[in-house]
């Protein structure tokens, strides 16, 4: 540690600047796909604790940004530390909940199957899933609300379920840092309840979740912390402070009749509190 | 890219092999004396018939045991092929074996000039090509713009044309000529010995326990690569170790089924398997029986057609056994589908018919009084009932017919109907379940009460006891002393807006 920090002064700038209590701390992270610059240099720190929502247009690179924390794609440059390390050393302290539409749900498995994928890289390799590893699962699944549903093949499940399912498998993990993408994309009302309510209960046990999300209406009320994304990282902190009009014009660029909508919505709603 | 054109070059290279080997395998070796005729297929005489399927021959008995295990080992791999969407991927595989064997014949006539057909050395060499094969691919994909879909053609192609070129060039080594390599396009089972059916237990065994030691891991890989691959997995070397369970399969089909259809022997038990089962296990059980089963009777019915190339007859056994699955398969079968289709549409239907019958009859009922005891004694017409729905009276009749044919009505005289006691109670409980969820929709859903009687609609079929119940419990402080809630819309005509007809 000390020889590696006498021989490349770089690394302790690194360190410092990647302090070992935060959950994810990004440095100047470039993305590219095929040479052309999906998300340029962005620097975040997430706090613990708290849940933040990733919010940007349609091709801000919200998605790249946590596939690119979790090695899912290259990095043209930059550095990613999750908990002070790279990511692939406390890969078992972070939860990633993928897109729904990312998966074939005519896959011949039932909602406990995919739930108990959460636990593999426990079980480890060759060995098989069980009994108390589908208890796990199980638990899981009753959280979210689905235990009826455990051993429905999962193409008979509906879109709010699916995704609920997906989360159990996320939560069975019982990670530290929560990576989710577009987790209230398509779902029910009670759907979006239950999710929220998971959500709020991992902040409670001191958990860090980062979300992408799309209802700008929603941001203020499920979301502590916001994250503006639109290539670059447009601004970042309690949604109080940051998620402004004037912010959200920055990162939604010309679709000012919506934002206008949105903006008169907030302020409605900043005057009735 | 221009992947049309290669198509068909590939395509014509492929038919008019197919058509010579065909021709070849139906002249048929000159010492066959059943063979008398050589224009016509013979059918095999009661005897051959008894011998084949009894497998007295020691021969047959070494072509079906090494064919069947052929068969289950690429069922259980195709599985996964099939649901990582990586089918095509296989035929690029077997197509990319050739030049491997043309190659490995050559380098070993060099070693030593006569040592060409060593088996063992042929398939070494059908592995490496059928990998480099794969390689080329990931390369291509990785490196440039092309799509998948092109590149498989573009590798495919390149790699069976080279291998046609090569065994051209093989022609011309003494010994060359009778080396037998064609057998490895369309498969000659006849030309199995007992040391290759030892080669190809030894391959389908391994295989077998990889998949089984890596069930779990090569699961996730086929469902969710990037969860996977999040979690750590290494997923482009599971995904190289799948491609090399599918070399190993193809090489040891080369000699029974051979290259150009061993893609089949991959797939389709394992597309026939999923009409069976939900279940992964119980899905890859399937496929593995399936292969197997096929690839069984294909040879023995090959076996009893000695001039039969025997490639195409066990694929052709196995599109059996594919087709017979699609239409009876218990879970996904097109006749299950279609019996369930007409169960849930005739429920539908019987619904419809009684809750017009009770909605017509319900201000006619005295409210103090149990509703079910009453329903029986009005006399409902079909002009009543067709203003109640938007229906054609087509469909009004026959699910009037069919509601009689249940005894849920009775016709009284012409053009009146009378519900029975069982068509009351049914009646009743259907609009009561009806009338819970649409109050439950208002009450939870925050719908419009306009909206709700269609939404209802669709769905009251589908409600099962427990909903029902918990819908139950959940009103009940609501309306403590019905039976049925009152509609929470008003029930005339006009406020069905799909109401199409007149009213008389």
């Amino acid at each position: 540690m000390i020889r590696s920090v006498l021989t490349q002064p770089s690394r302790s700038k690194i360190e410092n600047e990647h302090p070992a209590s935060a959950p994810l701390s990004i440095h100047d992270m470039t993305v590219a796909y095929h040479r052309k610059p999906v998300i340029w240099d962005i620097d975040y720190t997430a706090p613990i604790g708290k849940l933040v929502a990733i919010v940007g247009p349609n091709g801000a690179g919200k998605s790249t940004l946590i596939n690119a924390v979790l090695d899912l794609v290259p990095k043209a440059s930059g550095e990613v530390r999750v908990f002070g390390e790279e990511y692939h050393k406390q890969r078992n302290r972070v939860g990633y909940v993928p897109q729904r539409e990312s998966v074939d749900w005519d896959f011949p498995v039932n909602a406990l199957n995919v739930v108990a994928m959460g636990l593999y890289r426990k079980i480890g390799w060759c060995l098989p899933v069980l009994r108390r590893h589908r208890q796990t699962a199980m638990e899981a699944l009753d959280r979210v609300g689905m235990a009826d549903y455990a051993k429905r093949q999962i193409s008979q499940l509906s879109g709010g379920q699916q995704q609920r399912v997906f989360l159990a498998r996320a939560l069975v993990q019982d990670a530290d840092l929560y990576l989710m993408d577009e987790p209230f994309a398509g779902v029910d009302a009670s759907t979006e309840r239950a999710i929220v309510d998971i959500l709020r209960e991992l902040r409670e046990r001191g958990k860090t979740t980062l979300v992408v999300h799309h209802d700008l209406q929603t941001v203020t009320e499920y979301f502590d912390h916001v994250l503006l994304l639109n290539m670059r990282l447009v601004a970042t902190g309690p949604t109080s402070e940051v998620f402004t009009r004037e912010n959200l014009r920055k990162t939604y660029g010309g679709k000012l009749a919506l934002l206008d909508q949105v903006g008169h919505k907030m302020t409605m709603g900043e005057s009735g509190r | 890219m221009n992947s049309v054109p290669i198509r068909i070059g590939v395509a014509m290279v492929v038919v008019s092999i197919l058509f010579g080997q065909l021709e070849q395998s139906i002249a048929g070796p000159t010492h066959d004396t059943r063979s008398l005729s050589r224009d016509r297929l013979e059918w095999p005489s009661a005897d051959d018939i008894k011998r084949t399927l009894l497998l007295r021959d020691y021969n047959t008995r070494i072509v079906v045991l090494g064919t069947t295990m052929l068969g289950v080992a690429a069922g259980i791999v195709g599985v996964f092929m099939l649901l990582r969407r990586r089918s095509l991927l296989g035929d690029v595989v077997s197509h990319s074996t050739l030049p491997g064997i043309a190659i490995a014949f050559i380098m070993m006539e060099m070693i030593r000039p006569g040592g060409g057909k060593w088996l063992p050395g042929l398939l070494i060499g059908a592995l490496l090509a059928g990998l480099a094969g794969i390689l080329c691919t990931k390369l291509i994909l990785r490196y440039t713009r092309i799509k998948e879909d092109a590149a498989l053609a573009i590798v495919l192609s390149v790699f069976f044309g080279a291998g046609m070129a090569l065994f051209k060039a093989v022609q011309y080594i003494p010994s060359g000529s009778q080396s037998g390599l064609n057998h490895f396009i369309l498969g000659k089972t006849a030309s199995m010995v007992a040391a290759d059916v030892w080669v190809i237990a030894e391959v389908s065994v391994a295989i077998v326990v990889v998949i089984g030691l890596l069930f779990k891991e090569f699961s996730l890989l086929s469902f969710d690569d990037k969860f996977a691959a999040a979690q750590g997995w290494p997923v482009f070397r599971l995904d190289l170790l799948l491609m090399l369970l599918v070399a190993g399969v193809t090489v040891i089909g080369l000699q029974s089924v051979g290259l150009l259809l061993v893609v089949a022997m991959l797939i389709t038990p394992a597309a026939a398997a999923r009409f069976w089962t939900d279940r992964l296990g119980r899905t890859t059980l399937v496929a593995g029986m399936l292969g197997g089963g096929g690839a069984f009777c294909g040879v023995l019915i090959s076996a009893m057609y000695p001039r039969l190339a025997a490639g195409p007859v066990i694929v052709l056994t196995g599109v059996l056994f594919f087709l017979v699955s699609m239409l009876f398969g218990v879970r996904r079968g097109i006749v299950v589908r279609v019996i369930t289709h007409r169960q849930l549409k005739a429920a539908v239907g019987r619904q419809h018919i009684l809750r017009a019958l009770f909605e017509f009859l319900e201000p006619k009922c005295d409210p103090s009084a149990p509703m079910s005891l009453q329903l029986v004694d009005h006399i409902v017409s079909t002009d009543d009932l067709q203003p109640m729905r938007s229906w054609t009276p087509k469909r009004l009749r026959h699910l009037l017919r069919t509601a009689e044919a249940s005894d849920f009505i009775t016709a009284v005289r012409d053009g009146g109907y009378r519900l029975t006691t069982q068509g009351a109670e049914l009646a009743h409980r259907v609009v009561r379940n009806h009338r819970l969820w649409e109050l439950y929709l208002i009450e939870y859903a925050d719908i419009a009460p306009s909206h709700v009687d269609r939404d209802a609609d669709d769905i009251e079929h589908l409600l099962g006891s427990d909903i029902v119940e918990s819908l139950e419990r959940l009103l009940s402080q609501r309306y403590p002393h019905m039976s049925v809630p009152p509609s929470p819309h008003s029930i005339d005509v006009a406020s069905d807006t799909t109401t199409q007809q007149a009213v008389p």
